[in-house]
C-alpha cells in the first residue's frame, strides 16, 4: 500500500514545487512526510501482527524451554534448600570437619529434611560430585529419627511434667518474649511445627514436640537463658550427648573433610559445577582440577562426536559430489527420474532407514550372507559392521547424503555449461576444465551441504543409540542417559548447552554464507 | 552430458567409470530400503533371506508380519496415536505459519532476520536438545506426558518447514494482484482468500506434508515428552529395534515406506502444478 502512495504522490509533488513554497501535501491534504510515515507505520504493524501469533508460539514452546534448560545448567539451590542451617553454620566455621554448632544444625536439617523425604534427592544430587553421598545421607536420614537425642526428652519430662504438654509448648511459643529468649528452641519447635503440621497432617498442640526441640532448650538454658512463664529446671546436672559424636558414630564420613568440602562448595545457589563437570574438570577449595583419568569421559566423547561428524560429512562430499554433478548435468527428464532415488531415501522415515541398516549390517545379515556366499570372507569370519564406528558411520552417511546432494545439486544447476565449453575450447583439457572453472563454482554448494550435515550430524541420537554400541555414541547419547537414566539434569543441561552453542555458531556461519532463507527442500 | 563421437579412449573409460560409481553410490542410496520390502513378506523369523525365497518359493513368503502388525495392540496403539498427533501438530503449524510468512512477506518488517532466525531455530537445534529443554520445562507446567504437550512440541518442530516452503511461494507472488483486489473493493480476509491463498496453496501443502512428516516421524521429542499413552509407531519401532528385535518391525517399515512414496508422488504432483501455473501466468 505505501509503494501506491508514494509512486502516486511523489510526481504530485514534484510538480507543485515550483509553485507552492508550503510542504508537499498527499492527496488528501496531509503533508506527503507525515501521510508516508504513518503508511509505513501501519503496514510494519500489520507484518508484526501477522507474525506474532507464531512467534509468541515458537517463544512458548520452544524458545523458553530451550531458556530453562539453560537454567537449569548453572542452578543449585538443592543444598541451600535442604540443609539451610548447616549451610548458615559452615559459613562461620571454616574449618576442616566443623565443631558442634555445624553438626547440630546438620542434625535438624536431616531431622526435617527426613520428614519430607527430601535427604535422598539431596544425597543423589552430592552423589555427582563424591561417591559416597548418596547412602551417607540415606543412612543417616534413617538414623536422625530415633537418634540418642531422647536423653534431654526424657530429663525435662522428668523434672517437670508441663514439658510433655503439646498445647503448653504451643503457648510458650506464641509468647514473643520466651522465643526471645529461647531462640534455639523456637527454631527448632517451629521447623517441627511445620512438619508435623504438612506432612503429618497433625495438629502441633496437641501433639509432644520431637527430640530436636527438647536438645534446642537444652542448649538455650546452658547458656543461660531465663525464659519467662517456664517451669524453672536446673540443667547443669543434666546427662549431655554431643550430636558431633554421635553423628560420626552413625558414620565415620562425616568425621572426615571430604563431604564437609562438597557441602562448602555447592552451597550457592549457582554453580559452574555442572560446566566443569561437563568438561572433565571438577571443584576443589583451592580452585579447579582435572578429575581423575577414569573419570573423563566427556572431552573425549566431544571429540569423537566431532571427528566422527567430519568423517561422515566427508563421506557425504565424496559420495554426494559425483551424483549430484550426474544429475545437474543430465537432461531434465532423466535428471528427475534419478531425483526419486535420491528423494526416497530423504522422505523415508528415519526409523526405516535405521532399521533397514540393523538388517543389513549384522552378522547374519544380507551382505554378510552375500558376502559369505561369495567367498570374501569365511562362515566364522563374518564382519562385525554394527554395534561400532563403521555401523554409524555406514547408516549416518546413507540418512543424511540427500542433505548433500540438495544443496550441491541446486548450486551446480546455476553453473552455465558454456562456461566449461569456453574453457575447453582455449585450450583446457577435460581436467583443468573441471578444476580450474567448474569446481570453483560449486564450492559454494559444498559449504551449504557440509555446514547442513555437519550440524545435523552433531546432534543426532536415534542412530547412534541404535547402531553405534558402545564406541559409536555420540554426546547426544549421553544427553539422553543423563536425563531419563541417572536424572543428573544439571550435567545433561550443560553437556547440551555446551553442544547447543557449537551448532549456534554453525548455524551463524550457515546463515552467513547460504543464508537462511534460502534454505531449499527438497530440490 | 552424451559421449560425442570423438571422445578419446580415456574419455570412454573415465565416462563410463564415473557412471558406473554414480551407479553403485545410487544403489547404496536406494538398495537398503528396497531390500527391506521383500524381507518382510518372509515366512520366518529370520532377517534375511531364506533360501526357499531366493528359489522364489512360494512357501517362503508369508504375510504374518503384516497380520502382526495390523492385529496387535503392541502396533495398533501406537499407529493410532501418530494418527492422532500428527494431522492436530499440522493443523498448528500450518495455521500459525502461513499466517506469519504472509507477514514475513510484507515489503517492510521490522528485525526481519532476527524474526527468521528465532522461527527456523526448532529445524536447526539437535532433536536432543530440544528434547531436554521441552522436558523440563513442560514437566515444570505439568504438559509433560499429555497429549497436548506432545501435539505443541510437535508443531513446533514443523513450523520451520511451513515458513519456509510457504515464504519459498510467495517470493513469486505478484503483489499488484492484491492491489487489484483491494481496489476492486475486496477487504484484507476476502483477498487473502480468494487471491492469494488459491495461489500459494501448493506452497501450503508441501509446508503441511513437511509438518505431518516431521511429527509422523519423530521420536526423540515424543520419548521424552510423552507418557506410554502418547506411545507412536517411531517410538514402538525404537524399542523394537532396541530390544527384542522383531520382525514385525519390517512390515511397519514396509508400511510407512509406501506412505513415503506417497508423500513424494503428492510433493511432484504439486511441483509440476506450480510449474504448469507459473508458466501461464508468465506466459
Amino acid at each position: 500500500m505505501a509503494d501506491a502512495t508514494i509512486s502516486g504522490g511523489m510526481p504530485a509533488g514534484r510538480e507543485a514545487r515550483p509553485v507552492a513554497s508550503g510542504p508537499v501535501l498527499a492527496a488528501d491534504g496531509t503533508p506527503l512526510k507525515a501521510s508516508l510515515a504513518r503508511s509505513l507505520r501501519r503496514q510494519k504493524a500489520r507484518a508484526l501482527l501477522l507474525i506474532a501469533p507464531l512467534l509468541l508460539f515458537i517463544l512458548a514452546t520452544f524458545v523458553l524451554p530451550i531458556g530453562d534448560m539453560l537454567f537449569r545448567s548453572v542452578e543449585n539451590r538443592i543444598v541451600g534448600d535442604t540443609l539451610p542451617r548447616t549451610v548458615a553454620a559452615l559459613r562461620e566455621d571454616t574449618a576442616p570437619v566443623p565443631g558442634e554448632p555445624a553438626f547440630v544444625a546438620l542434625y535438624e536439617d536431616l531431622v526435617v529434611a527426613e520428614e519430607y523425604k527430601r535427604h535422598t534427592q539431596l544425597g543423589t544430587r552430592l552423589n555427582y560430585e563424591w561417591g559416597g553421598a548418596s547412602s551417607l545421607f540415606r543412612g543417616t536420614g534413617r538414623a536422625v529419627a530415633r537418634f540418642g537425642t531422647d536423653v534431654y526428652t526424657d530429663q525435662f519430662q522428668d523434672a517437670d511434667p508441663a514439658f510433655e504438654d503439646g498445647a503448653q509448648w504451643a503457648a510458650w511459643m506464641a509468647d514473643e518474649a520466651v522465643r526471645a529468649a529461647l531462640p534455639e528452641t523456637a527454631d527448632a519447635y517451629d521447623a517441627w511445627a511445620q512438619f508435623t503440621t504438612e506432612v503429618g497432617n497433625d495438629d502441633p498442640a496437641e501433639e509432644e514436640p520431637g527430640d530436636m526441640v527438647y536438645a534446642a532448650l537444652h542448649r538455650d538454658l546452658s547458656a543461660g537463658a531465663q525464659p519467662p512463664g517456664l517451669p524453672a529446671v536446673d540443667v547443669t546436672g543434666f546427662e549431655t550427648v554431643s550430636i558431633k559424636e554421635l553423628l560420626i558414630e552413625e558414620d565415620d564420613a562425616w568425621g572426615e573433610p571430604e563431604i564437609w568440602n562438597v557441602l562448602r562448595l555447592y552451597a550457592p545457589a549457582y554453580t559452574p559445577g555442572y560446566y566443569l563437570n561437563a568438561v572433565d574438570l571438577q571443584k576443589d577449595l583451592d580452585g579447579v582440577s582435572v578429575r581423575p583419568e577414569n573419570d573423563r569421559i566427556y572431552v573425549t566423547l566431544f571429540v569423537r562426536t566431532m571427528i566422527m561428524s567430519l568423517v561422515i560429512t566427508g563421506t557425504c562430499i565424496l559420495l554426494g559430489y559425483p551424483i549430484a554433478y550426474l544429475l545437474a548435468s543430465l537432461p531434465m527428464r532423466t535428471a528427475n527420474l534419478l531425483m526419486i532415488l535420491v528423494l526416497l531415501p530423504f522422505w523415508t522415515s528415519l526409523l526405516v532407514r535405521t532399521s533397514a541398516w540393523k538388517v543389513l549390517l549384522q552378522q547374519q545379515g544380507v551382505i554378510n550372507d552375500i558376502l559369505v556366499w561369495a567367498g570374501v570372507v569365511s562362515d566364522a569370519n563374518r564382519l562385525v559392521m554394527i554395534n561400532n564406528q563403521t555401523g554409524t558411520i555406514i547408516a549416518m552417511t546413507h540418512i543424511l547424503l540427500p542433505f548433500m546432494i540438495l544443496p550441491l545439486y541446486s548450486v551446480m544447476k546455476g553453473i552455465p555449461p558454456s562456461f566449461v565449453r569456453a574453457a575447453k575450447s582455449l585450450g583446457a583439457n577435460d581436467w583443468t576444465a573441471f578444476w580450474r572453472v567448474y569446481f570453483p563454482q560449486s564450492v559454494p554448494g559444498i559449504g551449504a551441504g557440509s555446514i547442513l550435515v555437519f550440524i545435523l550430524s552433531i546432534g543426532y541420537y536415534i542412530t547412534p543409540e541404535l547402531v553405534g554400541g558402545t564406541k559409536g555414541v555420540f554426546i547426544s547419547n549421553r544427553i539422553a542417559y543423563h536425563i531419563s537414566t541417572s536424572l543428573n539434569w544439571g550435567l545433561a543441561a550443560a553437556l547440551g548447552t555446551i553442544l547447543l552453542a557449537v551448532v549456534l555458531l554453525l548455524y551463524w556461519v550457515y546463515d552467513r554464507l547460504v543464508g537462511i532463507d534460502n534454505v531449499k527442500l527438497g530440490g | 552430458m552424451a559421449l560425442p563421437s570423438y571422445a578419446t579412449t580415456g574419455q570412454r573409460v573415465w565416462h563410463y567409470t564415473f557412471r558406473t560409481i554414480c551407479g553403485l553410490i545410487l544403489f547404496y542410496l536406494i538398495a537398503p530400503i528396497l531390500v527391506i520390502i521383500p524381507l518382510s513378506f518372509n515366512a520366518t523369523d529370520f532377517f534375511t533371506f531364506t533360501p526357499e525365497m531366493l528359489a522364489l518359493d512360494p512357501a517362503g513368503y508369508s504375510l504374518k508380519h503384516y497380520d502382526d502388525f495390523f492385529n496387535n495392540i503392541d502396533w495398533q496403539g501406537p499407529l493410532w496415536n501418530s494418527l492422532k498427533i500428527a494431522p492436530m501438530a499440522t493443523l498448528l503449524a500450518v495455521a500459525l505459519g502461513t499466517l506469519a510468512a504472509v507477514g514475513l512477506s510484507q515489503s517492510h518488517v521490522p528485525f526481519k532476520g532476527a524474526i527468521m532466525a528465532i522461527l527456523i531455530s526448532p529445524m536447526i537445534v539437535p532433536l536432543i536438545i530440544s528434547a531436554a529443554g521441552m522436558y523440563f520445562f513442560y514437566s515444570r507446567i505439568g504438559l509433560q506426558g499429555t497429549y497436548w504437550g506432545v501435539v505443541l512440541a510437535h508443531a513446533a518442530l514443523g513450523i520451520p518447514f511451513v515458513i519456509i516452503t510457504v515464504t519459498a511461494t510467495l517470493v513469486g507472488f505478484d503483489k499488484s494482484l492484491t492491489r487489484a483486489s483491494a481496489s476492486l473493493g475486496a477487504g484484507p480476509i476476502r483477498t487473502f482468500f480468494k487471491v492469494q491463498m488459491p495461489l500459494i496453496l501448493p506452497g501450503v501443502v508441501s509446508g503441511a506434508l513437511f509438518a505431518f512428516i516431521t511429527s509422523f516421524d519423530e521420536v526423540v521429542v515424543v520419548m521424552f515428552m510423552g507418557a506410554a499413552g502418547q506411545k507412536t509407531l517411531p517410538w514402538q519401532m525404537f524399542i523394537g529395534l532396541r530390544e527384542q528385535i522383531s520382525p514385525t518391525i519390517l512390515a511397519a517399515a514396509t508400511v510407512l515406506i509406501a506412505v513415503s512414496v506417497l508423500l513424494l508422488a503428492t510433493l511432484e504432483l504439486l511441483r509440476r502444478r506450480n510449474e504448469r501455473m507459473r508458466g501461464l501466468s508468465a506466459a
